[in-house]
């Protein structure tokens, strides 16, 4: 199974690097994000030093919509679905690959997303190794869910407007929870925010779980 | 008081709505079933 | 890609009219219970000394909420039983999709009652109080499952899909609830909280409460028989002669 997952990653990553749709497309698109909730909020600082753990997890929501439709489309071109299926992978293999792939997107995504929060909202960074858990737990929660809705909606023609209705109620929680570590973190108090990170944790467990038992069902449809 | 009662009707209200609902889209397709057998 | 469910016969016996005592009488058992709860809660109970004419509310919102997480808990246990291969009939994955809808009914009462009492504690018709949040979660996991089941596709494929949906879906329910009590007890300090009766409750109250649950249990059992009954009969109705128009209908859904 881990062999197959590190194939399956390594593709979609290599796919990545030669299609560039993250960096040329999701990436930009967060710091438009970024940008939008500055004039939202009328370029106030501190308001936006304040919310600044809020917004950013608000854009790596979104950017993690664009991360999955993203991985999912791979698939449902020229029927590779089809033979993603016959080529025999453990289809519990096949989406911690994708999934991998998608949080390794994020996490890049993530460390631009805190320059550009910085530096655009001038948010005072502290309590960095909480940051990172907390970044580490929501990515691989979200991109576990999103791999499994992903796939799921995946060569459906609603797709676009599908997916984030279904994924985004359920990240909610992973929202609430990373914002308010961040926010712990950000505010320098570290301590209050362990319990939100085991939140985050549990989620990632959860459906990453879920994920390798049930994705074999997922492939198995036309 | 007005608001609590207005809470009852539209739960009871939306209730049987649906349930009316329900009723005419069995009674349409058992229509349509019993005329496709002809 | 074979159908694991055998292929309905097109040419059926007409259904013979049964005349089935036990829909009927359920129907009437829940009226009854649902008449005897309105008078419990309008006429028998009185206001109380906290919420006033509101706590006349404590009827319908409570047993409202458990009821969409039962019409819930039904799709999803329907949901497992349709994706294990010793136990797949079609008959579960009607049952998830027309308990689903009832939920959804069931969730947006909750939200509305749950408004309206609210507006008089708190004087918005909205707050961000732990247990409506997680309820307006539900709702919108419920709207997606919903929208999925609209998309056109062959019965397996679509049930098997929606029930991996249901299931991503069950398993976000006890992480917002933690989330969401987490996230309000560090901000609140209102000591009424919707679905908690206060403790200085009478006895009609409690009588209120309990005719509550029954009632909308009863309405709950009620409208699932009927509209399983529908869902059977729409797939029935896709599967006799419309069939080729269907096919390209769902064609139209899947992009190739």
């Amino acid at each position: 199974m881990w062999r197959d997952a590190l194939l399956v990653a390594g593709k979609d990553l290599r796919i990545e690097a030669r299609s560039r749709v993250a960096t040329n497309q999701i990436a930009p698109f967060a710091f438009l994000v970024l940008v939008l909730f500055a004039f939202a909020l009328d370029a106030d600082r501190t308001v936006l030093a304040k919310t600044s753990a809020g917004l950013f997890w608000v854009a790596v929501l979104f950017s993690s919509l664009l991360a999955v439709q993203r991985s999912a489309s791979v698939e449902s071109a020229d029927g590779a679905r089809d033979q993603l299926r016959l080529s025999g992978l453990d289809p519990a293999g096949i989406f911690l690959g994708k999934a991998a792939a998608v949080a390794a997107q994020l996490l890049v995504l993530e460390v631009l997303l805190g320059a550009g929060v910085v530096i655009l909202y001038g948010t005072h960074l502290s309590g960095i190794l909480l940051i990172v858990a907390t970044c580490v737990a929501a990515t691989m929660g979200l991109a576990a869910a999103g791999t499994l809705y992903g796939s799921l909606a995946a060569g459906l023609k609603v797709r676009e407007t599908l997916l984030p209705l279904l994924l985004l109620p359920v990240a909610a929680p992973v929202l609430l929870a990373a914002t308010k570590a961040s926010q712990a973190a950000l505010d320098g108090t570290p301590a209050a925010g362990t319990g939100w990170v085991r939140l985050l944790a549990a989620f990632a467990v959860i459906y990453l779980t879920f994920g390798v038992i049930a994705f074999g069902s997922l492939l198995e449809e036309s | 008081m007005s608001y609590v009662i207005a809470g009852y009707a539209i739960t009871f209200g939306s209730i049987a709505g649906y349930a009316l609902r329900v009723r005419w889209r069995t009674r349409s397709l058992q229509r349509a079933l019993r005329e496709e057998r002809g | 890609m074979t159908s694991t469910i055998a292929p309905t016969t097109v040419e059926t016996a007409p259904a013979p009219r049964r005349k089935g005592w036990i829909g009927p009488t359920l129907g009437a058992a829940a009226l009854a219970a649902s008449a005897a709860a309105a008078v419990q809660g309008l006429v028998v109970m009185g206001p109380t000394a906290n919420q006033g004419q509101y706590s006349r509310l404590l009827v319908v919102h409570p047993p409202l909420a458990t009821g969409a997480y039962l019409a819930f808990g039904v799709t999803v246990v329907a949901s497992v039983l349709f994706l294990i291969p010793r136990t797949r009939r079609p008959e579960w994955d009607q049952l998830a999709g027309a308990s689903a809808e009832i939920g959804v009914l069931f969730c947006a009462l909750t939200l509305v009652t749950g408004s309206i009492w609210g507006h008089n504690t708190w004087g918005v018709w909205w707050t961000w109080d732990a247990r409506l949040t997680a309820e307006a979660l539900l709702l919108a996991l419920y709207l997606g499952y919903l929208a999925l089941r609209r998309v056109p596709a062959e019965e397996t494929v679509r049930g098997r899909r929606c029930a991996i949906a249901a299931l991503v879906a069950a398993l976000d329910i006890p992480v917002d609830h933690f989330a969401t009590s987490w996230w309000r007890t560090l901000h609140q300090g209102s000591s009424i909280s919707l679905t908690q009766p206060d403790k200085h409750l009478d006895a009609a109250h409690g009588v209120g409460l309990l005719l509550g649950f029954i009632a909308i249990a009863l309405v709950y059992a009620w409208l699932l028989g009927h509209r399983y009954r529908l869902e059977q009969l729409e797939t029935r109705y896709e599967s006799e002669g419309l069939s080729l128009a269907l096919e390209e209908r769902r064609a139209e859904g899947v992009e190739r």
